[in-house]
């Protein structure tokens, strides 16, 4: 683990990134810490007292060694949600809506981002993160759309973190209003758990998988707010019964939003790309009325000096 | 499920804490894991073991509250048990069931040796 900031064990690279402190020394991970975006390095209080005859000896003599319990009572992944928190925040601050991607791999994620991106690059700026434990292919693959990608390599990493999102922000810069898209490594467990900031989770699940896999890794499909169900195209030669893989789905998660799409055909993506833009309508709406309030605000405060 | 990053996460928490008591070392760290947090418990010792290795914490022993999974229903406010993330509500058979208890992943305390005390 870094100590300078908290990061995890590394592997992590982020495209594109030296990783050279100020001394010189260069760190086994490779996260670029400029640190702009500010890191959430919080002192807790601890509600420990500090009873030296409380210890097995009960004693309280110097240089004898006394054990006794210290309460932490926080969530082990605190950090990560903080740094989730501070994303989120600078998304809505912007007026920015943010997807986080998921699934198994090998569901269609990246050629479906692909499709999704060339019918709405040209309504609306769009930049993209791309997790992959080992090579950049995916981020070439959506920058031949035209679009920014940034690839973060976690390594060993089983997911993305609200951290390595934090520093991709950073160096993407994302357009206000835009269309921020994350594609999650690709895995239904872990990713699960780590918020990124993002406003919501889209599950694909594909029809070359078992209609069971809601059922199997619930986790996943319950953190999510839509679920595409990809690959439909192939559905008239394989044994998959679509309706059944849709209503073990709703078991885990009965409001999940649900459409059936391929990325390869086309089929059913103006239903997803409707969905994206009404996602982006809303945040925009939310900033206009931050702002709204805020001129509002000002203008009260003018009022007040200049009746002074 | 990412043992590994709950692990360095646990260990974070702990070393803070430890240094800010001063703490010679750990001896023993109390997690609370809920039933439905899909936690491998023997997985996390053995991450925590090979993270903490080296560290204060090196030696210390995880000591694992379970708490139990429970849930309410959405439809009818049924309260009931449960052990796993999804279900079915034995009073009205609805599967809008929001958990209530059994997600938490929490260090809640940890058992320190101090050294060469005042």
């Amino acid at each position: 683990m870094c100590t300078v900031c908290g990061c995890g064990e590394g592997e992590t690279r982020i495209e594109g990134t030296a990783h050279v402190h100020a001394d010189g020394t260069v760190h086994s991970h490779a996260y670029e810490h400029g640190h702009a975006h500010k890191h959430h390095h919080h002192e807790h209080g601890v509600g420990g007292d500090l009873d030296f005859g409380a210890g097995p000896a009960r004693a309280h003599v110097p240089g004898m060694s006394q054990s006794r319990m210290v309460q932490i009572e926080q969530d082990i992944l605190a950090k990560n949600d903080a740094y989730a928190a501070e994303n989120r925040r600078y998304f809505d601050e912007r007026g920015i809506f943010a997807l986080n991607l998921v699934s198994g791999p090998g569901a269609g994620k990246t050629t479906l981002l692909v499709r999704t991106i060339e019918l709405l690059k040209d309504k609306v700026a769009i930049s993209v993160v791309e997790g992959d434990q080992q090579t950049s292919n995916d981020a070439e693959r959506i920058r031949a759309t035209g679009v920014p990608a940034l690839q973060i390599n976690t390594g060993k990493g089983c997911h993305l973190d609200g951290h390595m999102v934090g520093h991709a922000l950073e160096r993407l810069q994302p357009a206000d209003e835009s269309l921020f898209l994350i594609e999650n490594v690709g895995n239904l467990v872990c990713p699960a758990a780590f918020d990124l900031g993002e406003h919501h989770k889209v599950a694909i699940l594909s029809v070359t998988e078992g209609e069971d896999k809601p059922l199997k890794y619930p986790d996943m499909f319950r953190a999510a707010e839509v679920m595409l169900l990809n690959k439909c195209d192939l559905l008239p030669y394989l044994d998959f019964d679509a309706d059944l893989a849709e209503a073990n789905a709703r078991r885990v998660n009965p409001d999940l939003t649900i459409l059936r799409v391929s990325a390869s055909s086309g089929d059913g993506l103006s239903a997803w790309v409707s969905w994206i833009e009404s996602g982006l309508e809303a945040q925009r709406g939310k900033r206009s009325a931050t702002v709204d309030a805020l001129k509002a605000r000002i203008a009260e405060l003018e009022r007040q000096l200049a009746g002074k | 499920m990412h043992e590994m990053s709950l692990a360095e996460g646990i260990l974070q928490l702990v070393e803070e804490t430890a240094r800010r008591e001063q703490a010679q070392c750990v001896k023993t760290v109390v997690l609370e894991i809920g039933q439905l947090a899909s936690v491998e418990v023997s997985a996390l010792e053995f991450c925590f073991a090979a993270v903490a290795a080296g560290g204060p914490a090196s030696a210390a022993r995880l000591a694992i509250v379970e708490v139990p999974g429970a849930g309410v229903c959405q439809e009818c406010g049924c309260r009931m048990a449960m052990e796993t993330l999804f279900g079915v509500c034995p009073d009205c058979g609805s599967h809008r069931l929001e958990t209530t208890a059994g997600t938490e992943m929490r260090v809640r305390e940890i058992e320190i040796e101090s050294g060469q005390v005042e």
